[in-house]
């Protein structure tokens, strides 16, 4: 019970350290950060026990008056422990991949502290009970990832870094205002008692204004289609680990978990109808836009980054659908995307690691020299255009069966779409970088080093076998829990206060 | 009422800022008044009518109406969070003028598609 | 950045160890009176900010100043989370008021209220060496200096 606050203690303290002995001992950034990360990756494979039941610690021991939360809760359930297994693993992996990934730039003193506290805002998000905690960790992670997206600090990536800022500080001032005004209509800001309070009093126009803002900002978090203006000059400027991170875990965590939480388990019956048609909107040109935006790209991040805002709108479509199978076959589908995404952009790091450039058409034949990056590269690429038996294939198999199902057959017609310009654009990548002939100017190149190879060697493990996720004994132990948390909607504030 | 109604059109003018201005340093000065103007509005959630301070100290007696502390406690911490975001803006606005050598939006356009 | 004239210079030492107590002050007082751990950080880096402005940056452009700024910041920091932890270590609750279970102390004096004046204090260095850490940032260093 008293591990849960570990999540959040651990990577601060170590986050705090950092500054004042990496300057005594060089490879203390290295030790600590590996150290801290691992032990959050066992911590989170440690909660899948729990994955049944829902866990509440209350901070500072105020413990309900009444059955009124008083004081700061964290909460651990279903969708909880999910998340924080694709947070923390992914984190680990990234900072084996970053030992030698940073020598390239200055100071891994100061990277090991920013990416701790990245880790600590993360979970703190998703282990939040109360909406102010959310914001507060939001905002940690957030200015965290602007530091580090700008870390090497060229041109183009303090461009990139200022105009993520920017529309980031304006998407967290929007999410400020929409706490300020639920606070006054709820007069209470855990979010299971808010949620008892809201059934009351309905969809009265003040709460479809804190929805309407709500909904603004979160999905400038999560990159969603008319608000996705920073990701592709973001994504692809930072250094590749970062890269990896904040595809594959920041805008999920920030931007689909926290809608979730607060659609589905919050607000509930009295905004969903039209917040989940939102949702397959929005969705839907996600998909189809940031596909053929993708096909276009000669940069390898970039168009990397385009697929991200692809997937994220897959994900979008199917919460939106509403059904039991549609939010199973997306929170599936966020699951395989954290893994193969990290993937790709962990291969396209050591690609940069090697030959300096990100221009596609000047690589060719790659995998002849980096044969581990190629090989796991065709994996990643693979899987997300949903090739069976990869992982990717059956989280897209129960998405369009999800649509079929409830009966929006041309939508379901599109996702097959999108997935076939998916594989068309990848299958573009491998050409141009890793097959095809060697270009002169690359024959002295060398496998990448060894823990680069590790992190994307388990990563292809995990897009390749994570379709097992489906059986149902293991499915029972992650996926059927966070589903039940979602589809049950307020039922979330009868697990958490007890009834 | 009227102090709300205030609080928004703050919010508002901030944004003009941030959506019409052409200098970097407008842009940050338009991100940091719609900061400030909703520390403002949150503080303004907590007032009760006829409320006093709320801190218990000597000689205040019983059944005393305070204004509710807890956004007190909030904006003290959005206060702080718009501090760091700030800083970090305004360090990134420097480093941006020594690379590109002008603080116009416009021309500093290298990454595109 | 150069200094300012010699009237400024001695009103300066005049007025910035009543700005530093007036700080300390408000950080030790932030149980009783309105203000703790925040405000009074930023009087007492306002205090540093004041010295800096008037006599000019040459003085601050040590290495040793300048690396005490960023230790000062972490420690309290770390100070601060290791009070945190103190309630987990013992095992009761994470941020747990482990001193007032002990003693609790009377209301409305300086040593009551358990962890919270130690709290503020860690926050109250915190807070000031970090702005003015920032300070020193933007206004004093060039491009390829380091802190």
């Amino acid at each position: 019970m008293s591990l849960i606050p570990l999540f959040v203690v651990v990577p601060l303290g170590a986050a705090f350290l950092t500054p004042i002995f990496s300057k005594v001992w060089k490879g203390f950034p290295d030790w600590m950060g590996n150290l801290a990360s691992g032990f959050l990756m066992g911590l989170s494979l440690w909660v899948l026990r729990f994955s049944g039941d829902t866990l509440v610690y209350y901070a500072g021991g105020w413990e309900p008056m009444d059955g009124i939360p008083v004081g700061i809760a964290m909460v651990l359930d279903g969708l909880t422990v999910m998340m924080l297994l694709i947070v923390n693993v992914v984190g680990f992996l990234v900072t084996i991949y970053s030992i030698k990934y940073m020598t390239h730039y200055t100071d891994k003193g100061k990277y090991y502290t920013l990416f701790l506290l990245m880790m600590a805002g993360l979970n703190g998000v998703l282990l939040a009970g109360d909406m102010f905690n959310l914001f507060v960790f939001l905002e940690i992670t957030a200015i965290a990832s602007y530091a580090l997206v700008a870390f090497g600090v060229e041109a183009e990536e303090l461009e990139a870094s200022f105009k993520y800022q920017v529309l980031g500080g304006a998407a967290s001032a929007i999410i400020l205002l929409g706490i300020a005004i639920f606070y006054q209509l709820t007069g209470t800001l855990n979010m299971a008692d808010a949620s008892r309070v809201l059934v009351d009093v309905g969809g009265s126009p003040a709460v479809l204004f804190v929805g309407t803002l709500f909904l603004v900002g979160f999905s400038l978090k999560a990159a969603l289609m008319p608000f996705h203006a920073w990701l592709p000059d973001a994504h692809p400027s930072a250094p590749a680990p970062i890269s990896a991170m904040l595809s594959g875990v920041v805008i999920k965590v920030l931007g689909v978990y926290v809608l979730i939480r607060i659609f589905f388990n919050v607000f509930g019956t009295a905004l969903l109808p039209p917040v989940l048609t939102i949702f397959l909107v929005l969705g839907t040109l996600s998909m189809v836009v940031g596909g053929f935006l993708a096909l276009g790209q000669k940069d390898f991040k970039r168009l990397l980054a385009y697929s991200s805002i692809s997937q994220i709108g897959y994900v979008m479509f199917a919460l939106g659908l509403g059904t039991p199978l549609g939010i199973l076959g997306g929170l599936f589908h966020l699951m395989n995307h954290a893994a193969f995404k990290s993937l790709l952009f962990l291969n396209a790091g050591a690609v940069v690691y090697n030959t300096d450039n990100r221009d596609m058409e000047k690589m060719g034949g790659l995998s002849q020299r980096m044969p581990v990056t190629g090989t796991t590269s065709l994996i990643g690429s693979l899987s997300i255009s949903g090739i069976p038996p990869l992982g990717g294939f059956w989280s897209k198999l129960i998405i369009v069966l999800a649509a079929v199902e409830s009966g929006h057959y041309i939508l379901a017609g599109v996702a097959i779409l999108a997935s076939i310009v998916t594989l068309a654009y990848y299958l573009k990548v491998q050409k141009l970088v890793f097959f095809g002939g060697l270009k002169k100017v690359y024959e002295g190149l060398k496998e990448v080093p060894v823990f680069m190879c590790f992190s994307m060697i388990v990563l292809a493990i995990l897009s390749l076998g994570l379709g097992v996720l489906l059986i149902p004994q293991l499915r029972g132990v992650v996926l059927d829990p966070a589903v039940k948390v979602v589809a049950g909607g307020i039922e979330y504030a009868k697990m958490v206060l007890g009834g | 009422m009227i102090a709300f109604v205030l609080a928004i059109i703050l919010f508002l003018v901030g944004l003009y800022g941030i959506l019409v201005k052409r200098n970097l340093i407008k842009i940050v000065i338009g991100l940091m008044i719609m900061e400030y103007a909703i520390n403002l509005f949150f503080a303004l959630v907590g007032y009760r009518e006829g409320g006093t301070a709320p801190i218990v100290s000597e000689g205040l007696g019983d059944k005393i109406l305070f204004v509710d502390p807890l956004p007190q406690a909030l904006v003290l911490t959005a206060i702080v969070i718009g501090l760091g975001t700030t800083a970090l803006l305004v360090s990134f606005a420097v480093r941006i003028y020594e690379k590109y050598d002008t603080l116009d939006v416009r021309k500093i356009r290298k990454l595109r598609g | 950045m150069m200094g300012m004239t010699l009237i400024v210079k001695r009103i300066t030492q005049l007025m910035a160890p009543s700005l530093f107590l007036l700080g300390i002050y408000v950080v030790l007082h932030g149980h009783l009176t309105p203000g703790g751990g925040f405000a009074g950080g930023v009087l007492i880096s306002g205090c540093f900010v004041l010295m800096v402005l008037a006599y000019g940056s040459e003085e601050v452009k040590s290495e040793a100043r300048k690396w005490r700024a960023s230790f000062s910041e972490s420690l309290g920091i770390f100070l601060f989370w290791f009070l945190a932890i103190l309630g987990l270590i013992q095992g009761s609750y994470f941020f747990f008021n482990v001193i007032a279970k002990v003693n609790p102390g009377l209301p409305n004096h300086l040593f009551s209220a358990g962890i919270i004046p130690l709290c503020n204090i860690a926050i109250g260095v915190e807070v000031g060496a970090a702005l003015f850490a920032i300070f020193i940032t933007l206004a004093i260093l060039r491009v390829g200096e380091k802190l």
